[in-house]
């Protein structure tokens, strides 16, 4: 019947669309990280070292269940997740390895990386508060928990509790001030809210630059991905606003920072080839990358900077070890929903 | 029972597969997670839920079965063009046409900007709806969902034997009589075919209600599982869910416990249209403009502005790979499903066979859950099955197979056959159900095989049926995400992946241009199929 053959006709081309040649020379990469995001770099490791790399992007939580029911079977030699908590969950999960490499010991600060060699920290990014310059004067501000003062109330955008960025800062501040404290300052801060939490960063700080609010939380490349857009409303909206960093005290502990990610699987078969494209990803160059193309914080101490963030000024990050952000994500989560933070 | 017949529930089972995996879940103890969902978030997302299903009801029902009726019976300027271009929305993804009307409609937005710049106004001044709310969430998920209810019923209507209709005439009907006491109570079956289709994909529906903030059912199925870190509670929810939905099924089908709905014949002839005149005539092309303008053209607009002026991604030379992937994928998986829904379809009708009718329900209902889900019940019998062949020919062979199924093409088509089962099947059994059994009877007596009867018989008469479904399971593997993204093989990509990565990255703009594709892409088979639907009819030559 010509339904069938049909079928079979778009099966074999689809067949010869993926198939993926036996390469000696090759590592397979499972990505949360998205692919305008990691490609150019895996092309320039290709063409270094002439290690062939696969791709699969998604949802950092979707590659983790498949990784989780491939088991030791699964093709995948490394995995990048986009926050911190996510490898600390791949590691509960023991669907990772630990890796020794003087290169990652050397390069990825400590408090980016698992103890126990797990994962590593590749970029970083930061989740300070914004200010409309003219309306709220930068002195008014001073630290993540002096936000839920009463002074506040009705003038700050911030999304959604589901979203993992304010997951990872809620489990940063248990760290800092203890469960109770954070809910009490939770339950207060949810009533600064100028309007019920929706949209994504850039929203945020489009909302603010509207009126909506005065001050917005947004990560930092979302910000710098507004200044260099091509589009002029994006960047007028991002021009009304300026960085605050928070917690910069003395003793204080500093912004709340996370990490994009990779770690190598347990079932990894290429393990050499994952582990030099591991080394690549923190190189002089792949780390400028990171800056350049999505206005994030090179893990690497003195790799090449941008315009961009060099305006942003120095500020001091949250040293605590980022596993500790896995570690209080469900506590995190119940608390703002406890504090009916939407 | 037959080998045959074994074949057919086996398939029927399989089929049923993974929505068994997701609901076998509620075996696993219940843990704390469920009491601080109780005590915080369910009520709200319940009461949420519920509002959207009722909105999306009535928006559904209205776009769906007034255009439905305008452009089967009635004659008015434009009517031919119509009737397919109301299709089209369906082509746009749910949160693709959010983010649009976002765009267009949110405080920073062109529109509020200009009334500022006119009238002086600043923030607060003045009251304008919030696109980002329950009503637009309602809005976004009827302006492309009603195409389901519209086909539905169209095909219901083109169908009615116009004697029925002139008998209501005679007895003292005016037009609209007729049509409320006639033409509606006999479309039900399709009606409810096409809003059974709308709602379980409202419910599935993630994307829009995240971005809009409205907190649903599936925020609670998300929120356990990458939140809590608790995928068994979450599959738990979805088994809830599922539940929800049989007993809704199940109670629709019991209210028409003793109604039939077969037609009394195919080949008879429409009568003449309604020819509708001066305002009546505006009016009615009017109506069936609306839902194309604004489920259609207005976000399609969008798209291409953001395309054209502020995208930095430009499609390069990966576009061409994109295109064939995501066409040969729609193509092969609406095959396939069309072919299994007419195998399991037909099997009902023929052996009616408990399990294949538990089978293929169970299968069916499927559709209300997120993809994500349904595709983690499609992802963990695939790896099962290939983990424990694996490791018996380690032990039996010393040979690793590795992971045959887990990863391919094949296990991506799998999923969006049982993702889409419920799509193909309702269609093809909304045309079986209207082909009465005399028909059957009387081919087998004059001698053909119950295979010949489907070839010969069933199938020249519901040739319009089966192109539907080919064109709703093609539409819906075009634009679907889930799935494609937890399932698919290394190096592959379809537009929707592109789409939605630039998306969720924020970067709207330049989520146009692969958005804009889907929509293209969708649209010739859209032209075509409905051409050929509408010439499937018996009396289609006349018209």
């Amino acid at each position: 019947m010509k339904f069938f053959t049909l079928t079979a006709i778009a099966g074999l081309l689809l067949a010869s669309a993926v198939s993926v040649s036996a390469d000696e020379k090759e590592v397979n990469l499972y990505s949360a990280r998205k692919e305008n995001l990691i490609k150019p770099l895996l092309e320039k490791f290709t063409t270094e070292t002439g290690v062939k790399v696969n791709l699969v992007t998604g949802g950092a939580d979707t590659l983790l269940k498949r990784l989780k029911s491939e088991g030791v079977n699964s093709p995948a030699d490394l995995l990048i997740t986009t926050d911190a908590g996510r490898l600390y969950r791949a590691k509960e999960a023991g669907v990772i390895r630990a890796v020794e490499s003087d290169v990652l010991d050397k390069i990825v600060p400590t408090n980016l990386r698992d103890p126990e060699s797990y994962w590593f920290g590749l970029s970083m990014r930061a989740r300070p508060i914004f200010y409309v310059k003219g309306k709220v004067d930068p002195s008014e501000l001073s630290t993540y928990e002096a936000l839920n003062d009463d002074k506040w109330e009705g003038r700050v955008c911030i999304r959604s509790s589901s979203n993992i960025y304010n997951q990872s800062l809620v489990a940063s501040m248990i760290a800092s001030d203890g469960l109770e404290k954070t809910q009490e300052w939770a339950n207060g801060f949810v009533k600064t809210f100028a309007q019920p939490p929706k949209g994504g960063d850039r929203d945020q700080i489009k909302a603010a630059a509207a009126g909506i609010c005065d001050v917005a939380i947004a990560n930092t490349y979302y910000y710098g991905g507004m200044l260099n857009s091509n589009d002029e409303e994006q960047i007028e909206a991002a021009n009304k606003l300026a960085i605050f960093w928070p917690n910069q005290g003395e003793n204080d502990r500093g912004v709340h920072v996370n990490v994009s990610g990779i770690a190598m699987t347990k079932a990894a078969k290429n393990v050499d080839n994952a582990k030099l494209l591991m080394e690549f990803l923190v190189g002089v160059e792949a780390q400028a990358f990171y800056a350049q193309v999505n206005n994030e914080y090179p893990v690497r101490e003195g790799a090449e900077s941008t315009e961009t963030l060099k305006s942003w000024g120095e500020f001091k990050a949250d040293e605590l070890n980022l596993s500790v952000l896995g570690e209080n994500n469900s506590d995190a989560v119940k608390l703002m929903d406890r504090a009916g933070w939407k | 029972m037959g080998i045959r017949t074994w074949w057919v529930v086996g398939i029927a089972l399989i089929m049923a597969l993974p929505v068994l995996v997701v609901a076998s879940f509620v075996l696993e103890p219940f843990n704390d997670n469920w009491q601080h969902l109780l005590d915080n978030l369910l009520a709200d997302y319940i009461t949420n839920s519920l509002l959207l299903m009722l909105g999306v009801t009535v928006g559904v029902l209205s776009m769906g079965i007034i255009c439905a009726w305008l452009t089967s019976t009635c004659e008015f300027p434009g009517r031919r063009a119509l009737s397919w271009l109301l299709l089209l929305p369906l082509a746009i993804p749910a949160y693709i046409i959010a983010y649009t009307y976002t765009g267009i409609l949110d405080f920073a937005g062109p529109v509020q900007s200009q009334l500022r710049d006119w009238f002086g106004w600043r923030y607060g001044d003045y009251w304008f709806p919030e696109i980002r709310s329950l009503t637009g969430a309602i809005a976004m998920l009827s302006l492309v969902l009603y195409p389901y209810v519209y086909m539905m019923s169209r095909a219901a209507f083109l169908e009615q034997s116009v004697a029925v209709l002139e008998a209501s005439r005679t007895l003292g009907c005016t037009p609209f009589q007729g049509f409320q006491r006639v033409a509606l109570p006999l479309a039900r079956p399709a009606i409810i075919t096409g809003l059974s289709l709308a709602l379980m994909e409202t419910l599935a529906d993630y994307g829009t209600v995240q971005y809009f903030g409205v907190n649903t059912f599936t925020t609670g199925i998300f929120k356990s599982w990458y939140g809590l870190d608790d995928s068994v509670t979450a599959a738990q929810l979805s088994t809830l869910l599922l539940s929800f939905v049989v007993v809704l099924i199940f109670m629709e089908r019991y209210s028409r416990r003793h109604a039939r709905f077969h037609s009394t014949s195919n080949t008879e002839n429409r009568g003449q249209r309604y020819k509708l005149k001066g305002w009546s005539a505006f009016w009615a092309t009017f109506a069936c403009v609306l839902p194309v303008l604004f489920g259609f053209i207005v976000p399609a607009v969008q798209l291409l502005y953001w395309t054209l002026n502020n995208a930095d991604y430009a499609l390069g030379s990966e576009f061409f790979s994109l295109v064939l992937n995501s066409l040969l994928l729609a193509i092969a998986a609406a095959f396939v499903a069309v072919s299994l829904a007419l195998l399991l379809s037909y099997a009902k009708r023929l052996l009616k066979t408990p399990t294949v009718k538990a089978s293929v329900a169970v299968a069916s209902i499927g559709y209300a859950v997120p993809g994500t889900v349904i595709a983690v019940g499609v992802l963990l019998p695939f790896a099962w099955i290939d983990n424990t062949l694996d490791a018996w020919m380690r032990s039996t062979f010393d040979v690793s197979t590795g992971l045959l199924l887990s990863g391919t093409i094949f296990a991506l088509i799998f999923a969006y056959t049982v993702r889409f089962l419920s799509v193909s099947v309702q269609a093809v059994d909304a045309g079986l159900s209207k082909i009465k059994p005399s028909m059957d009877d009387a081919g087998r007596s004059l001698g053909l095989s119950p295979f010949g009867v489907l070839r010969k018989i069933h199938l020249p008469l519901m040739k319009g049926t089966v192109l539907t479904a080919l064109l709703l399971v093609f539409v819906d593997v075009l634009k679907e995400l889930p799935a494609t993204l937890i399932l698919r093989p290394f190096n592959f990509n379809t537009l929707a992946v592109r789409s939605y990565e630039m998306a969720s990255d924020e970067r709207l703009a330049d989520a146009g241009a692969p958005s804009l594709m889907i929509v293209l892409a969708g649209i010739i088979p859209v032209i075509l199929l409905s051409r050929a639907i509408a010439q499937a009819r018996p009396q289609g030559a006349k018209k």
